[in-house]
């Protein structure tokens, strides 16, 4: 039968698609392209992880849930519905639960990426184009807020500035001068804004200041030769360079600011100030899930609108950013008189946003009685302490609190876990794209690799908790395992990584790799011998920076925790709700000290490895 | 053993055809050249024999085994076709030193240790590199890495060669060198080598036969000595020869061309012909006198390039330009006088439509 087949066949040119043979030399050909088959099971494995999700809750959101019977007694679980986006859109409680957050949230967004940006961007300025002094040692320090979670600076603002509006202690500034800060300082939308600001500014000096340093002198010198005055060369020649990377690092600090949560729950929370994220927190809370998803969806709508809004404004104008490469020459301009002050104004800087955070971290930690900062009051009970009932509910200090030493675990592990399997995802999805280049599957598994990063965290973190709440299939409910940890950080990080991984395998000549198959070693053993080894240094920072995101990491998990699968920004979050300042502070300082540590690490790592600024890409 | 078959090859990226419908035959032992500019599809088709890219139809046999068929569905993987391929960039792995780089495939082939110890010597030992096992590439020259490349592949004694413009890293003096180093591997190895270039010099000097492909296609084949002396057509005609050929397009009057300022005489079996025709004649073909001769034609001198053993002349008669290529090294002033000839034998005659040989001349 097999052989009347061939013989039938044998004239024919081209065998039609779906007969036996063609089959048979599709599979042939598949063995022998490893990259189209780790494409394909990757691109499967990223669709169900990030596409299906984001289908499921739009599903979700659009019929009725069984939460929804105490609202709706009629609805049938499953029918379709327009209940959730009436509610969230065109009833009275919109008000509360839609348009407001997202007033606050807008407001706040575009505030916070004003002045992050102006800051930013003069730091910039000062540290490429001028002669400002300690250029070394500022260029590391500009950078810690951006290693430290975003609402540690706010954890720092409630020591200094806490009121007696919700009970508890009062902060610093009541104890020395005895006079209760207003409430719009201690709450709500203003230290919201300058907590944000004091810690997204790094971001953008990150983003602007690469760009800066690749803007070569010569073209404004150009200027100044055709008789343009100084401030006219930055308007016509310096800034239409810059704009693309300014427009990008708007657009990514508003995302991120959307989708934060720590800081608008710790400052925002107490006087009932709600943005999109501390919004959706609530409404998960009281298990109204589908108005968390409506308004998931709606963060992401607005994500992807101002992506599409930027690249529409910048999109065109890329194209003429050159980089000149050969001649290349940078001019520092002599600050002159103003040299000494301008370096003593960034020192202060420095101080209020590095220093000061961490120092009042250090003494809230070692008060005794909070709100009382006298010298007598200091105390290590809660960095040793065995737990003494009448002090903080019992807890004991971080070094005999089990829960305080489980999260930790949890977060390393959480760490080592998300670096290792980033670093796997990163390197195979790095391949596939590299090796598949031309082929229609290599872009979409760049495109789909790429886009959690236009998820806002809380509306990824959302988007699990619709996916992942019940079984699918053989994968058991994920919710409140440490399983959904990983697999979200995983997913979240995976823009960054998946560019390392490419970064890293562009690297790698072709001819290394053939060099290999064609003297008869195979796919894996190629992978272990060849890829791995020549691609570790950038692979290693690449994961060694996921590892640091995901130990930092609130806004993406915060919906997911729980007691069984704690970590340590979970728990500072939750001795934060119990006005716990000592434990919240101590716990804080640690993480950060740990963080900062593994930073250094990386920076020197990288810098050996010759990847510089991998933590802006 | 050995023994190279393709049959009906086509090979396209997009829309572009680069290989066009290739038959090709490679005999046990040979030296085959694939020669031609870049582009035109020589190195396609041998990374196609390698396995690395895959026809769109027809098929490869190696020793009598098919290793591709498109139409029985056949594609066996490169690792499994036991060949070895030189790359134009060496492929060295540069984490790895001389020795590991050139035992990594023996260990994986589960060759036991002093075997593999044996064969490592030896290899070093033919490219001269004994000493150097321990280096890492980044600490060799470009022309003990590229015999690093060779090393390698003796150490796994294909019987298939192929190489990737292999010289075309090295500098103009080293490649002379590794030139002949490359045709005594060939000669020890007894392999059926597959050589492509882009260098007519290293075609010439190397192979038993040589292929010249242009825009996918096979231009000729034949032996170094023929494909110099009898180009099957224009193309092939100016490819070869450096300086290039001169070609004269002119009229067929009374049994001589008429050119615009030249007139050369036909042999007799083109003087009946009628309509216009190509001369092509190789620089050094050319006669050349210092003095005045009875029916030669006076041109002037116009740049001397005197390259040691050789001589360049730029000449012209009247508008139209001539290469000469005299022996020994010749001054001349500018805008002297010479007097040339074109001896029958020495002309190859195309049409200027078909761009083909009309006549070989018998050299």
């Amino acid at each position: 039968m097999w052989v009347k087949f061939m013989a039938i066949s044998a004239g024919n040119n081209k065998p039609k698609f779906w007969s036996i043979r063609n089959i048979f030399y599709q599979s042939y050909r598949l063995k022998n392209r490893p990259e189209l088959v780790i494409g394909l099971v990757a691109l499967c494995f990223l669709s169900f992880v990030v596409l299906v999700p984001l289908l499921q809750i739009i599903k979700d959101a659009l019929t009725f849930q069984s939460y929804d019977l105490a609202y709706e007694p009629d609805g049938v679980v499953g029918e379709f519905t327009l209940f959730h986006l009436d509610r969230v859109f065109n009833q009275p409680i919109s008000a509360a639960l839609f348009y407001k957050p997202l007033l606050n949230s807008l407001k706040m967004g575009f505030a916070v990426t004003v002045i992050a940006l102006s800051v930013g961007f003069c730091l910039a300025w000062l540290m490429v184009r001028t002669n400002v002094y300690f250029k070394g040692i500022f260029g590391g320090m500009l950078v810690i807020p951006y290693m430290m979670p975003s609402w540690v600076m706010a954890i720092a603002w409630l020591s200094l500035f806490k009121n007696d509006r919700i009970g508890g202690s009062e902060g610093l500034l009541t104890y020395l001068t005895g006079v209760q800060a207003p409430d719009w300082v201690a709450y709500g939308f203003f230290p919201i804004v300058i907590t944000l600001a004091l810690h997204y500014y790094a971001y953008a000096y990150l983003l602007i200041s690469g760009a800066l340093a690749t803007v070569d002198s010569e073209l404004e010198e150009a200027g100044a030769t055709s008789g343009m005055g100084k401030w006219k060369r930055i308007r016509v020649i310096t800034m239409p360079l810059l704009m693309p990377a300014i427009g990008s690092a708007i657009v990514l600090t508003f995302i991120r600011i959307l989708g934060t949560f720590g800081t608008p729950a710790l400052l925002g929370l107490p006087v009932r100030f709600f943005t999109f994220s501390t919004q959706i927190y609530a409404s998960i809370n009281a298990r109204n899930q589908g108005d968390a998803f409506v308004l998931a969806l709606v963060l992401i709508v607005l994500a992807i609108s101002f992506i599409w809004i930027n690249s529409r404004i910048i999109g065109v104008r890329k194209s003429y950013v050159t980089m000149t490469g050969k001649g290349f020459r940078k001019s520092e301009s002599d600050l002159g008189k103003m040299r000494w002050p301008v370096t003593v104004l960034l020192i202060l800087f420095l101080c209020i946003t590095v220093a000061m955070p961490l120092i009042l971290l250090l003494w809230e930690s070692l008060t005794l009685i909070p709100g009382d900062y006298s010298l007598s009051n200091l105390t290590t009970y809660f960095w040793k302490g065995q737990g003494d009932v009448s002090l903080a509910y019992g807890e004991p200090g971080i070094i005999h609190n089990k829960g305080i030493l489980g999260a930790l675990l949890n977060s390393i592990k959480l760490g080592f876990a998300a670096a290792i399997f980033n670093g796997i995802l990163g390197l195979l999805v790095g391949y596939a794209v590299v090796r598949g280049r031309g082929d229609r599957l290599s872009k979409w598994l760049e495109s789909i690799a790429f886009a959690p990063y236009i998820f806002p965290s809380i509306a990824l973190g959302a988007i699990y908790i619709g996916m992942f709440s019940t079984s699918i299939g053989p994968i058991p409910a994920l919710y409140g395992t440490f399983t959904i940890l990983i697999l979200i950080t995983v997913i979240k990080n995976l823009p960054f990584t998946s560019r390392t991984g490419i970064a890293a395998i562009l690297q790698i000549h072709q001819s290394l790799e053939e060099a290999a198959r064609v003297q008869g070693i195979g796919w894996f053993r190629r992978m272990l011998r060849i890829i791995i080894p020549l691609s570790m240094s950038g692979l290693v920072a690449g994961m060694l920076l996921t590892f640091i995101t995901a130990m930092r990491e609130l806004s993406l998990i915060i919906l997911l925790i729980s007691p069984g699968n704690m970590v340590l920004t979970g728990l500072i979050f939750s001795y934060q709700e119990q006005d716990m300042a000592q434990h919240s502070s101590a716990v804080t300082l640690a993480l950060v000290l740990i963080i900062i540590t593994i930073s250094v690490i990386v920076r020197v790592m990288s810098r050996s490895a010759g990847v510089g600024r991998l933590n802006v890409t | 053993m050995g023994q190279i078959l393709l049959n009906g090859i086509v090979k396209s990226y997009g829309k572009e055809v680069v290989v066009k419908n290739l038959d090709l035959k490679v005999e046990t032992g040979e030296f085959l050249t694939i020669l031609g500019p870049s582009g035109c599809g020589k190195t396609t088709t041998l990374r196609m024999v390698a396995g690395l890219e895959e026809p769109d139809q027809g098929m490869i046999k190696l020793d009598d085994k098919v290793v591709f068929s498109r139409n029985d569905g056949v594609v066996v993987p490169p690792e499994a076709r036991h060949l070895g391929l030189i790359f134009q960039s060496y492929a060295l792995w540069p984490h790895m030193t001389v020795a590991k780089n050139i035992t990594l495939a023996l260990k994986e082939q589960k060759i036991s240790k002093s075997e593999i110890a044996d064969r490592l010597k030896n290899a070093l030992e033919m490219v001269q590199l004994t000493g150097y096992a321990e280096r890492y590439p980044s600490e060799l020259s470009g022309g003990q890495q590229q015999r690093v490349a060779v090393a390698r592949l003796i150490a796994l004694r294909p019987k298939i060669l192929l190489m990737d413009e292999p010289l075309s890293n090295l500098d103009a003096k080293l490649r002379t060198e590794m030139r002949a180093s490359l045709k005594r591997l060939h000669r020890d190895l007894t392999a059926t080598t597959v050589y492509v270039t882009h260098d007519q010099i290293e075609a010439l000097t190397l192979s038993d036969r040589v292929i010249i492909m242009n825009e996918g296609r096979i231009m000729q084949e034949g032996s170094p000595y023929d494909i110099y002396h009898h180009p099957a057509n224009i193309f092939v005609a100016e490819f070869i020869g450096d300086p290039g050929i001169n070609l004269f397009e002119g009229k067929i009057d009374n049994g001589k061309i008429k050119c615009s300022d030249i007139e050369i005489p036909l042999p007799e079996n083109f003087a009946k012909n009628k309509g216009r025709l190509i001369v092509g004649v190789r620089p050094e073909k050319i006669e050349v006198s210092e003095t005045k001769k009875n029916g030669w034609q006076e041109v002037v001198t116009g740049i001397i390039q005197p390259t040691g053993a050789n001589t360049i002349i730029e000449v012209k008669a009247g508008e139209t330009p001539i290469t000469l290529l005299q022996n020994g090294f010749i001054t001349l002033p500018e805008n002297s006088k010479l007097w040339i000839n074109f001896e029958h034998d020495t002309l190859s005659f195309f049409d200027p439509e078909t761009q083909e040989n009309l006549r070989n001349n018998v050299g």
